[in-house]
């Protein structure tokens, strides 16, 4: 496992890396032409004067930066793979967190609790949701209710979580006023009513992503769960008198479990860049918002920093559904 | 064997037939090839390349509603937004002496119950170092005429002949100060000049009725000519689909999306799934350490989260619709990849397979004429139930901003929506129709592509894991 994580990272390195100096390089020129144009007192006698002092400054820098090394020559690489596990990425051009700090660092470090809230909350209320649901339409597999959540789970996998959003905040901003657009609290951290506020606010992202993705999670267990329940040592347990409803909470679901982790293992890389989306639709001040500010005026050190640090993150959580998954199918252990 | 293979084709095609879903789909699914038909032989595409430039929509309004809420019976009837050109004119022409009068009449029924928001005269003239004099006058359905300008066109820098395009808006001070000449009749406002034209002056509403704007050039030259001249009436409503804050309309928008979602969603679809077949079939085919090593390549790709590596790649790389189909394609084929190649390790121990191995043939006849064949029918439902997630990954994308600037989406125009704040400013309009598409596309893919996969191959869902 921990193999496969610094391959993924060595492969965004890698994927990033080119691109990555470019768009530094690119910045350093813009920077040098900026610096004269703001020094009054600097003149040059000709275009190309001026051009080859920029030249010399730029070429400064790079070698300063160490970019006169391809990204791949060891030294670099190296430092670029300790610079990310440390976590040291740069100063944002742009924004700055409520302490005022520039760095990429802190500003991610105050954003990110926010993202992890929302998003931790509605997968924990989707999961729970989605199972329970998943049960009782498994337990009455045909039934009218089985196929309205068939149904259900088609509709609402088509439709972009961002823009049921966008639905949302119409229906309950703008026709009722019962939540508010914005979901950045008004009252200030310090405030003691601040975790209230930030819960109100954050009712209608949460209401969004539930909605949408909790039809597919009960569809998806439904689905094993009914392959399980067909299975003969059911029937066994059945015939021995075991009641249905611990036949399937406690032998159903566990034995379906493993192959419902690896569906939802490629639903959630649907549903976590949802979110990030989903964010910037209600401004609720996560690292999806700030990563959609960021793409918007172009600050690049924000922009690599918050995909690494949510690759990471999307990583820890592959890493505990593979645990999971362990848990659940001892078979993978002896494999 | 192929010919089973055919006789299955054509059931599968039978059955399909009795799938509702699956009509649903199709159904859905014609609708928007006619839409991207209709697009392409009606809509000019002038528009659509003009999408993202401001001046080329001036004419149009501002936030207006679509034109079928209009009904009048829930409030009251809002004032169509009206764009009248020289074709919709009465021209007369007459020549006295040296003098050339070209009268330009519009006609126009006014039966709203608010007034217009403003009203805009354009004209596209040819003339030298006599201007021409402008006269315009409405007569009203109360028999009153109102002049409302009276003033030569601007004087041409080159003072040769040369074509000039203007505009004459309702808060002109020329129109407001002619306009005082009437003021005995009541309900002057120099600020809001459509009061006193559209108004009885008694009642203080609306006057409905038959309206006629006359234009009257007079022409000093023999050389001089009025080539083009228009007049448009600010209303609330218009079109289709309403506009947009930047004067779009949307409907021309929400049409070439349909033509550009679907190529997206094909043609990522079908390219990933095809290198995701033949990746896979390889993989399994050959076995051992081909086999495994492929595999960890596939799972790094499985464990890479996909939209901030897609926004890393349009923002460095580019954004050229092209490209972003591209980025699409490199994360569509993994999973497919994993599913043929689980199906090619048992199409591979066949004894057909192994017979034609033994006689010799080449690991690449085998794997076209054996193995792929097989998948075939299983390729086509796997196509169908990948193009909504391209189709969402470009929304996504374009939602972000990182869209073709050069081309309307249905994701761009959400994205546009959503930074002017078009939901919670009631813009419905604007906001319902391009995700509404979004999800049609997806939703007709999906049900062709479910109804497909069950008939293909009843058990494939229990496969896929």
């Amino acid at each position: 496992m921990l193999i496969v994580m610094l391959a993924t990272l060595v492969l965004t390195i890698g994927l990033l890396g080119p691109t990555m100096d470019k768009i530094l390089i690119n910045s350093i020129k813009v920077g040098a032409v900026d610096s004269i144009n703001q020094r009054a007192g600097q003149s040059f006698n000709s275009i190309e004067e001026r051009q080859n002092y920029i030249d010399s400054q730029v070429q400064m820098q790079i070698k300063n930066l160490g970019l006169d090394e391809p990204w791949y020559s060891p030294k670099r690489f190296t430092n670029t793979v300790i610079k990310v596990i440390t976590l040291d990425l740069g100063k944002s051009n742009f924004f700055t967190n409520d302490a005022g700090s520039a760095s990429v660092r802190d500003i991610i470090v105050e954003k990110m609790p926010k993202t992890i809230l929302l998003f931790t909350t509605s997968t924990i209320i989707v999961t729970i949701i989605g199972i329970y649901l998943g049960a009782f339409v498994a337990s009455k597999a045909g039934s009218i209710w089985d196929r309205l959540n068939s149904a259900f789970a088609v509709f609402s996998g088509s439709f972009p979580t961002w823009w049921v959003g966008m639905l949302m905040i119409f229906a309950f901003a703008f026709t009722y006023h019962i939540f508010p657009a914005r979901a950045t609290p008004l009252s200030s951290p310090s405030d003691k009513f601040y975790f209230l506020d930030l819960v109100y606010h954050m009712i209608l992202p949460l209401i969004t992503i539930i909605l949408v993705s909790f039809g597919s999670w009960a569809y998806i267990v439904r689905y094993f769960l009914v392959g399980v329940l067909n299975e003969d040592y059911i029937s066994a347990k059945k015939a021995a008198g075991i009641p249905q409803k611990k036949i399937i909470y406690s032998h159903g679901l566990k034995n379906a479990a493993p192959p419902i982790i690896t569906v939802v293992l490629l639903s959630l890389t649907g549903s976590f860049g949802g979110a990030i989306i989903v964010e910037s639709v209600f401004d609720w001040p996560g690292m999806g918002k700030l990563y959609y500010d960021a793409i918007n005026v172009f600050d690049i050190p924000i922009i690599v920093g918050v995909t690494y640090v949510s690759t990471l993150i999307f990583l820890i959580t592959v890493f505990i559904t593979d645990i999971l998954y362990a848990y659940f199918d001892p078979r993978v252990k002896v494999g | 064997m192929k010919s089973t293979l055919n006789k299955s084709g054509l059931q599968i095609l039978k059955d399909f037939r009795h799938s509702k879903s699956g009509i649903a789909g199709i159904i859905i699914l014609s609708a928007l090839i006619l839409m991207s038909l209709y697009s392409f032989l009606f809509v000019p595409l002038k528009l659509f390349r003009e999408w993202n430039n401001p001046d080329s929509w001036i004419n149009y309004p501002k936030n207006a509603a679509p034109a079928w809420t209009n009904t009048g019976i829930f409030g009251p009837k809002m004032p169509e937004h009206k764009i009248l050109s020289i074709n919709n004119a009465v021209v007369t022409d007459s020549t006295q002496d040296d003098l050339h009068l070209k009268k330009i009449a519009f006609t126009f029924d006014y039966m709203y119950d608010k007034f217009p928001k403003d009203f805009m005269i354009t004209y596209t003239a040819r003339y030298g170092q006599i201007q021409p004099l402008l006269q315009i006058d409405i007569s009203r359905p109360d028999g009153k005429v109102f002049r409302l300008y009276e003033a030569s066109l601007p004087s041409t820098q080159a003072g040769n002949h040369t074509l000039f395009s203007g505009r004459v808006f309702s808060t002109d001070r020329a129109i407001s100060k002619n306009l005082q000449e009437y003021r005995n009749f009541g309900a002057y406002d120099p600020q809001a000049p459509e009061k006193m034209i559209f108004s009885d002056h008694e009642k203080m509403h609306v006057l409905k009725g038959k309206y006629t704007l006359i234009m009257s050039y007079y022409l000093f030259s023999d050389s001089d000519s009025v080539i083009d001249s228009g007049f448009i009436l600010g209303g609330q409503v218009y079109g289709l689909m309403g506009t947009d804050e930047l004067r779009r309309d949307l409907a021309i928008g929400i049409l070439w999306g349909a033509p550009v979602a679907l190529f997206i969603g094909l043609t990522v679809s079908i390219a990933a799934i095809f290198i995701g077949l033949l990746y896979g079939i390889f993989a399994g085919y050959k076995g051992g350490r081909i086999d495994e090593g492929l595999m960890r390549i596939n799972d790094i790709f499985y464990t890479l989260p996909q939209l901030p590596i897609l926004v890393i790649l349009s923002v460095t790389i580019g954004r050229n619709i092209f490209l972003i189909t591209g980025f699409l394609i490199i994360f569509g084929w993994v999973g497919t990849a994993k599913i043929s190649r689980s199906l090619a390790l048992q199409i591979k121990n066949l004894q057909y397979v192994e017979a034609s191995k033994l006689l010799g043939q080449s690991d690449f006849k085998i794997i076209f004429k054996h193995i792929i064949p097989q998948l075939l029918p299983l390729t086509l439902a796997s196509i169908a139930i990948a193009v909504p997630a391209a189709i969402l990954g470009e929304a996504a994308l374009s939602f972000i901003g990182l869209g073709d600037p050069t081309i309307p989406t249905w994701g761009q125009i959400l994205h546009d929506a959503n930074s002017a704040g078009a939901a919670s400013r009631g813009l419905w309009w604007w906001v319902i129709p391009p995700g509404l598409m979004i999800a049609i596309t997806g939703l007709a893919f999906v049900l062709i592509g479910n109804t497909m996969d069950t008939l293909a191959n009843p058990r494939s869902r229990f496969k896929k894991s």
